[in-house]
Order: C-alpha cells, then structure tokens, then sequence
C-alpha cells in the first residue's frame, strides 16, 4: 500500500491541522507512531522554537501549511490492465501522492473492465506497493455491455467499494432498477455517469452558443439531466445509495438538491475542471484535452457546480483522472478521445478557483476532497485522529507554481492546465505512515 | 446581372485605393485564412479589393499573372469537392503556381495516418501553401499547429468556409458597394453549413444585419449570439431583404429525425417564383452550389433575372486569387524569391 521510503517521520509540527471531521483547526503538532496517528498537541502558543523543529530528526517543519487528513478521490482512471502505455496502478498512484492523495477509487472501464472477482483481486494485488491506497469499482454489467448484472457480492468481498459503468449510463432503466435493489444488501452506492447516448450521439462538447459558433456537435445539458432524473427516481423507488459522478450542468445540481430534500439518498461529485474551465475555451485554441465527458458547460454551469459546492448539494471533488497518450489527443477535435488527468493539479485548482476567489474557505474545500467522499463508498481514511491511520497531507496554501508537464508523475501529460499558475502545492504526502511525496 | 453603375463606382474607387495601397505593401493582419470570424473589416475589404483587379485578369485573352511563380501550393481534399477544388486549382494556376492536389477519403481517417504526419511529409517536400478540405471543425487550426505552410480553409466541418463567404461578399458588394446597413436572409441548413457561418461573421462585420430561416430542427441553438434575427417563415424572412442565401439541402437529411420529407421542405422553405415576386425584383438571389433543383429552389428562380448564382462561381475564383496572393505577400514577397 506504502511506497518505500527513505524518510521516517515522527512529528508533523507547528502547521495548521485541519480536520474537517471533527472540525478542527488548530496550530499544533501530529505525532504519528506505527502508521497511525499516535496524539494531536495543540499549541496555545509556539513552543519550541524555530530553530528546534528544524533539528529535531524526525520532525516535519509544518509551519505555515496547512495539515490535512490524505485526499480522497472517488474518480479516477488507471488504464490498468489494457492500457499500460497511458497509466498503471502504481504510475497513477504516484501521480495521486504528489497530488495529496492517499486512497483514489478507480473506475472499472478497463479493458478488460473491472467486473469479476478476479479482476477486482488483480487491483488489490497491483496496488500492494502502490503510493496510495488504489479501492477497485466494480462493472455494473458483465463487459459493461449493460445486458447482465455482475457478480457484485463476489466484488464488494474481495475489495470492490462501489458499482459503475462509469464511460457511458446504463442503457436499460430495467437493469439499473435491478443493480440498485441488489447493492442494498451490500451498503454499497452505484456510481452513475448520466448520459442519454441517443442524444450524446457524435457530439464533441456542450451544445449551445459556443458548439454554433464553432459548427461542432453538442451535447446537450438534457442528455445528463434526463439520466440524473432517471436515476433520482429509481434511487427514491428502491433505497439504494445513489452517487452521481461528475456533475456538469446547473440543472443536475438542482434535481440532486431537490432529491436530497424529499430523502433520497443521492450524492454528488464535481470535478476541478467543471468548476474552473467553461466550454469558450475551446474556441480559443481547439485544444483536445479540453474535450471531456461530459463536456464542458458554461459560465452559469460552472457557478452553479460551485455554489452546489458551497451550499451541499454536491457532496464531493473528485477529479476522473482521465490520462490518454499524446498520439490519440494530438488529432482533430472530432477524434481525439474523451479526457483529461488531474490528479496532481485538483487541490491546486481548488486553492485558486474555489479558495482564493472566496467561494470556500480551506475547512470546507477539505471536507470536500476528504471525510465526505470517505463517507459515500465507507472508506476509512478522511479523519485525523488519535488512532486513525496516518494518512495525511501538508499543503503550502500560499504558494503559487506553474503546471509542467515534465513534472508530472502520471505517465499521461494530456493536462489543459499547462502554463496555468496555480495556488497551494502540495509539500509531504504521508499514507499509512510512510512518506509517499515530499516536494523539495 | 447586368453591371450596374455603383459596382463602376466601386471598381473605380477601388483601382484607385488599390494603387495607393500597393506603395504600402498591403497585408492581411493574419498570416493564414482559417476562416472570417474575428477577421477585421479592413482585410475583407483588402481582399476584396484585390479580387477586383484579379477579375480584369480572367477576363483577358491570357489569364495568367506571375506572383506565385516557384510557389507550391497543396490542395489537401478530405471530402469530396469539385467546384471549390477546380476553383482553388484554378486560382493557384492562373497565379502561377505549382499545384498538386490530394483527395482522400475520410473513412481512412481514423485507421490511417494522422492529419499531422501527412502534412509533415508534405511539407518535408517544401510546399509553401496548404489549401485544407476536412470534415472537422478546427482542422484548418490544428494544422497551422502541425505545420510551418500557409493554411487556407476550404471548409472545415460545419465550421467556416472562409473563401466562399468572401466570393458571397465579393457578389453583394458589386451590387450594392457598402454592405452597411443591407440585409442578407441565409435560408436553410444552418446546423451544418459552414457556408452561413462565414457569410454571417463576415456580413455582420460589414454592417450588414442578417436573418436565418429554417426549420428549428436545422436552426443550431445561440444562433443570435453570432448577431443574427431567427426565422422559421420564409414569407416573413425574405420580406423587406436585400439578398437571398439559399443553402443547400443535404437529400441524406431526409428520413433523419431533423426533416419528415423534403416535400414538406421545399412546401416551407423551397424558394419559387411567387415568393421571390413578393419579395420584391431587386432581391438578389444567391447559392453556393450544388443546387437541388426543385428542392430549395425552382429552375425559374436559379435561373431568373434576379440569381447571380453564375456570378459568385466567376468571382469565387478572383477572390481565392486575392486571397493566395496577399497571404503569400504580395508582389514584394515575389520580388524577393
């Protein structure tokens, strides 16, 4: 689970712990024994001075940054197994360190999909040595043709955390009825991706007044909104905890928030980039690693996905890492594939377009990216507490840098974000005790 | 169209601007034609300008001038086309150029080689110009990504067709000179047509106010961002105009979910004499070609007194002259080769 590391650490020191868990937000000291958090010190004023946490060995100098249980991402692509060239477990874990992450959940459309027993153990078993804890989610439909359920209890005991057909909706409102009264039994959600392909069909982004400008084929906002509804509904007739993934338009949030209010029990996730890029980017520059599904929306999308944010409509970020090799994204727009990475570039999109432009403070954009993503599929991370497991990461909020791409981890560099300046870096990333990444 | 006196007018101001503008080494602000949105004013009206002085060329017994001589240019046709390719051949021939034109196939696109590694062995030839046909929108931008060559669009998906909105110009000014103010009605397919969307960032450029009539099936969403009035009457749209557009109508659009029949279309939107005569005899009728007859418009209305359908295939080979000969720099550019 814990890569190697060289450096044992002892003392995270003098930062601000924040623990949206237990809503904490103190100056203090973490001191971490065995992998797990042994106590938490609170400083009431400096103790030790700055000379002595630089010293001491074993000691973390957190000053001025921010200490947070390890992120959490529901949404991620790994491409591993089929397309090892793009990702693997243990590439797409690294890049998930040096993003904050310590546990990521990643999406069965593998080729061959995660769907059995067995592929769900082949996850586990490559995430051994992985940076960060890597939780499988299962297929829906055998081959996600959509046809058969999955042998979802085979999955959910060996590892499984979730069901999706994340990629595309299940077509059959029958199957999914049928997917969602079986998880019951597991206390497990089903992860929806929300498309109506016949009228996603050929489209390339967010149809509106941008896709007429550019002659380009839409998507409209009903063809997600139209699958949330569906999905709200079936999720309201039979109980099961539903999770929509990646909510793009200011419809689907409204129809999540009227759910949550008559009990149903629906979530939702907003990635990085629908609340920081807006489809008039694309006539800028035609840049394919702006195409994404779903697509880019517009401005009023984009400030409804974060006063959704704000206001608990949605639930969580997360950041469908999508990575896709330069020879299938250098193309015409019209067929380069669907996709975009981000996971070492979330928390400092976040910092710059959810904090700094005032929408959130850091408590609340952490609770975000931790305890309530735990929350949707009973992760155990997300918290810092005594006795919970040292994952944890320390974030400068202040620092400012520029997207590189020969910087990042993932073996994907298909980022829009290049050249960006973004706010908060991530310092030390430490999972299950172990230093996964230290920026230096 | 019998030439009317304020086209003289024009010709004759515009001889005269031209010459001026030649001691100042006139240039487009832009090194490629990827199409007419964001192109200022002043480069359509260059460009215009110098078609004028092309036509006189094709007009003379030899119909060829020397300011392309020991250019390459590429004609690269990823959908089939034949009056734009015969027109830019034509336009690059008549420049004296060295043409070499491609047609591919765009079912081989996706298995085939990349649209980046065919320019670049192109390239690695030493071709100068790469006139660019593709089916998707932006290809004529990622290829100027790709590429060091000058890139003109030739329609790129059902985005811009740069040239044939400025021949369609090019038509109207001769009629009208100044554009300001005159209203041009596009009727038809604007979901798919790249030829409503140049005409309309070009017109409204000008000063022009322009309507769009379809049925709402073929009429995109954010269509009046672009600055355009929306009409699903035809009787309506062409009442009070100055020109008539009239798109083509795809026959494969028919039994589609966009369109019940092309009866019904040619019922609602098919352009007749009786229509026209209420529209009034100085309404200008235009089309991009090729017409179906009796579809989107009767024989007597393609060839009536009031169509200069002809007209805009005489001047779309000027303009794609002016256009090759302002981007590859005009004269000073020859001079130095």
């Amino acid at each position: 689970m814990a890569a190697k590391s060289t450096k044992s650490i002892s003392v995270i020191a003098g930062g601000r712990i924040i623990d949206p868990a237990t809503q904490l937000d103190v100056i203090g000291d973490i001191y971490l024994k065995n992998g797990l958090v042994e106590r938490i010190e609170t400083r009431k004023r400096s103790l030790k001075s700055a000379e002595k946490i630089k010293s001491e060995r074993g000691v973390y100098d957190a000053r001025k940054k921010i200490v947070a249980p390890g992120l959490i991402d529901l949404h991620v692509h790994l491409r591993e197994p089929g397309r090892e060239d793009e990702e693997t477990i243990l590439s797409g874990a690294r890049a998930a360190a040096a993003g904050g992450f310590t546990s990521i959940c990643c999406m069965p459309n593998t080729d061959p999909p995660i769907d059995d027993q067995e592929t769900v153990q082949f996850v586990i078993d490559q995430a051994r040595d992985a940076a960060c804890r890597v939780y499988p989610i299962g297929a829906v439909t055998q081959g996600q043709r959509g046809e058969s359920l999955t042998e979802i209890g085979d999955m959910v005991h060996t590892g499984a955390v979730a069901i999706s057909e994340d990629g595309m909706s299940v077509v059959s409102a029958e199957i999914k009825r049928r997917a969602m009264e079986y998880i019951r039994m597991f206390d497990i959600p089903v992860i929806a991706h929300c498309e109506d392909a016949s009228l996603s069909a050929g489209g390339v982004m967010h149809e509106g007044a941008i896709s007429t400008r550019l002659g380009m084929r839409g998507i409209p906002a009903a063809a997600e909104e139209i699958i949330v509804a569906r999905d709200i509904q079936l999720a309201r007739a039979t109980g099961a905890r539903l999770h929509i993934a990646h909510v793009s338009t200011a419809d689907s949030v409204r129809l999540i928030k009227r759910g949550k209010r008559d009990g149903v029990k629906v979530t939702g996730e907003a990635t990085p980039h629908h609340f920081s890029l807006i489809d008039a980017s694309i006539a800028e520059s035609f840049d394919t690693n702006l195409r994404v599904s779903p697509p880019l929306r517009t401005e009023k999308d984009r400030k409804a996905i974060i006063a959704g944010l704000a206001d608990g409509a949605l639930d969580c970020i997360a950041t469908d890492h999508a990575p896709h090799s330069v020879e299938e994204k250098d193309n015409e727009f019209d067929i380069a594939p669907n996709g975009m990475i981000g996971l070492e570039t979330a928390l400092g999109l976040v910092g710059k377009n959810l904090v700094n432009a005032g929408h959130l403070d850091w408590p609340r954009a952490l609770r975000l990216m931790t305890i309530n993503a735990a929350r949707i599929t009973n992760l155990p991370g997300g918290k810092l507490a005594a006795g919970e497991a040292a994952d944890i990461v320390v974030f400068d909020p202040e620092e400012e840098w520029v997207v590189d791409p020969e910087q990042f981890y993932s073996l994907s560099k298909n980022s829009p974000y290049v050249g960006w300046t973004l706010t908060g870096r991530v310092k030390l990333t430490v999972c299950g005790g172990k230093v996964t990444h230290e920026d230096r | 169209m019998p030439k009317s006196t304020p086209i003289a007018k024009a010709e004759k101001k515009s001889a005269g601007s031209r010459r001026r503008k030649k001691r100042q080494a006139a240039r487009l602000s832009s090194r490629h034609l990827l199409g007419l949105e964001n192109m200022p004013a002043a480069d359509i009206e260059l460009i215009i300008r110098t078609a004028v002085s092309f036509k006189d060329v094709l007009d003379r017994p030899i119909k060829k001038v020397p300011p392309l001589r020991g250019m390459t240019v590429v004609n690269l046709f990823y959908e089939p086309s034949t009056r734009t390719r015969i027109s830019f051949e034509l336009a690059e021939k008549r420049l004296s150029a060295d043409v070499v034109s491609f047609t591919t196939s765009t079912s081989s696109v996706q298995k085939g080689e990349t649209l980046r590694d065919t320019i670049n062995n192109i390239e690695a030839m030493k071709t100068d110009v790469v006139v660019i046909r593709h089916r998707y929108p932006g290809a004529a931008h990622y290829l100027t990504r790709c590429c060091n060559s000058i890139v003109i669009n030739a329609g790129d998906g059902a985005h811009e067709h740069p040239t044939q909105g400025l021949l369609d110009i090019f038509t109207l000014w001769e009629i009208f000179g100044s554009l300001e103010g005159k209203t041009v009605v596009i009727v038809g397919d604007i979901a798919h047509s790249r030829v409503a969307r140049s005409n309309i960032f070009g017109l409204v450029t000008l000063g022009a106010k322009v309507r769009v009539c379809g049925p709402p099936t073929l009429i995109p969403v954010g269509i009046e961002d672009l600055g355009v009035e929306v009409y699903y009457n035809l009787d309506n749209a062409i009442k009070g105009v100055d020109a008539i557009n009239v798109l083509r109508i795809q026959r494969e659009r028919q039994s589609g979910a966009v369109l019940p029949s092309l009866r019904e279309y040619t019922k609602l939107f098919g352009l007749n004499r009786s229509r026209l005569a209420a529209a009034g005899p100085d309404v200008v009728v235009m089309h991009p070609g090729p017409i179906n007859r009796g579809v989107e418009m009767t024989p007597e209305v393609a060839d009536g007194p009031q169509s200069v359908i002809l007209s805009q295939v005489t001047n779309g080979l000027a303009v794609r002259m002016a256009v090759l000969y302002l981007l590859c720099g005009g004269e000073t550019t020859v001079a130095e080769r």
